[in-house]
């Protein structure tokens, strides 16, 4: 089994959780903190195998909840519902167009948090909403539709820099091969 | 379309959500510490790399700038040197006065300085983690202060290295203050909105409140948690609610709360 397409979707993710909790400049400047798990999922959901997805998110979901003040887990189920959906109708989306990367990206950032808001809120938690989190939320949603594209362009770019190569097929075969002259008995 | 191992990744998914969530609240809070110190080498690194421009500006200070600087420290350095002594002076008295009214001493506080080493990822919460853990003395609910002194929150969680802090405006962190004014209003802070960090909602105060912009707002020591007189933030505007039956102000906080670098850690 090649592992180098899990390894690699579950370093950036964990980077990606990482830099969301290391930089402070999109809030500053947005309002709000993007997210680039959900967008994430939907590259792994296109190009990955179904353990893959449910690795990310588990692992991803587990990350983003330790380094937050959310219940430990709550973000799993949220990101694998943007990602399953996908996974099971990726024969039918055109993954190389670069607008429903973006489509694509833009609603599973849309739903993963609001699901999420969901969930803390059916468990009794008080998560901090009010009319700002409109804006939060239509930023997350731009943010993980271009962030879509940029995933996709970089997980292909290290995929063919870093992973096996596929083996090309050659035309010539041997046993097919027109020899002129004389045969040699 | 649904394949055997698409029913066995989604169970394995629920299943682990469903043990995650029905875990009692230590081990999950446990579990949580343990996920979050896989981030600790790159907390490192991240340090590192943040000292590096510092560092490098240092090591290229031309040589009149510094002593200009370390001339500038020894001046302020005495300064505040007589000014504690002014204050210990002040404190000596103080006690000597509450023995002879007969009333409880002031416990000193210790302050530690902590680092600000990330922020939450999620919109819907206000924590940041410091890098002081239990292994320095922290426990949970221990106020936090600004670099400035002004109040920015309690610790929440503590692990061996790390600590969780939550800020005020978040709905976990609630602060009994006390407006500077001839009523001594006193009020409960509490969250507002999510994208504006500098303002927070001052609530339960009683309708007579005479609340002015511009009132200083401090802790008032109700509680347990926050001791009395640390500065918070001034009143930004106050309207009446519940029919005119109670008063609710906004407080511009005095700590620049979305740019936190270091913080003091108040220690009894």
């Amino acid at each position: 089994m090649n592992f180098f397409k899990p390894a690699l979707i579950l370093s950036f993710a964990f980077l990606a959780v990482f830099g969301e909790a290391m930089l402070p400049a999109p809030r500053s400047l947005l309002g709000a903190q993007i997210d680039l798990l959900p967008a994430l999922m939907v590259y792994a959901a296109l190009n990955a195998d179904i353990v893959t997805l449910a690795l990310l998110a588990v692992c991803g979901g587990l990350w983003f909840d330790s380094l937050s003040a959310n219940p430990l887990g709550v973000s799993i189920v949220p990101l694998f519902v943007v990602g399953f959906p996908v996974f099971l109708h990726r024969e039918l989306i055109l993954r190389t167009a670069p607008f429903a990367q973006f489509t694509l990206g833009a609603a599973a950032s849309a739903v993963s948090p609001a699901l999420v808001i969901l969930i803390l809120l059916n468990g009794g938690k008080e998560p901090l909403i009010g009319w700002g989190s409109l804006w939060q939320w239509l930023v997350l949603t731009v943010s993980g539709g271009l962030a879509a594209p940029v995933i996709f362009a970089l997980g292909d770019w290290c995929g063919h820099a870093l992973g096996y190569k596929l083996r090309t097929e050659m035309s010539f075969r041997s046993d097919r091969e027109i020899r002129h002259g004389k045969i040699l008995k | 379309m649904f394949k055997q191992q698409n029913y066995l990744a989604l169970g394995a998914v629920v299943l682990v959500v469903v043990v995650l969530l029905s875990l009692p609240s230590r081990a999950t809070s446990r579990l949580k510490l343990a996920v979050g110190s896989w981030f600790l080498p790159l907390f490192g690194l991240a340090g590192a790399a943040q000292q590096l421009p510092a560092d490098l500006a240092d090591s290229v200070l031309p040589r009149r700038e510094l002593l200009k600087q370390i001339d500038s420290l020894r001046r302020e350095n005495q300064q505040l040197k007589e000014q504690q002594a002014q204050m210990v002076a002040i404190a000596r008295e103080n006690d000597q006065l509450r023995g002879l009214l007969g009333w409880q001493k002031n416990v000193p506080w210790q302050l530690k300085l902590a680092n600000v080493v990330l922020r939450d990822p999620a919109n819907w919460w206000r924590t940041v983690q410091i890098d002081l853990g239990s292994r320095d003395g922290i426990q949970t609910n221990m106020p936090v202060l600004s670099a400035e002194g002004f109040l920015v929150g309690r610790v929440a969680a503590v692990s061996f290295l790390n600590s969780q802090v939550v800020l005020i405006g978040d709905p976990n962190c609630r602060v009994s203050a006390l407006v500077e004014n001839p009523g001594h209003d006193v009020g409960v802070l509490s969250a507002t909105d999510p994208v504006d960090r500098s303002l927070v909602q001052l609530g339960y105060l009683s309708s007579s409140a005479n609340l002015k912009s511009g009132q200083n707002v401090f802790t008032s020591g109700l509680g347990g948690v926050f001791p009395k007189g640390i500065p918070i933030g001034k009143i930004y505007d106050a309207r009446p609610v519940e029919y005119g039956l109670a008063t609710e102000a906004r407080v511009k906080l005095n700590a620049n709360l979305g740019a936190l670098e270091q913080v003091w850690v108040l220690i009894k």
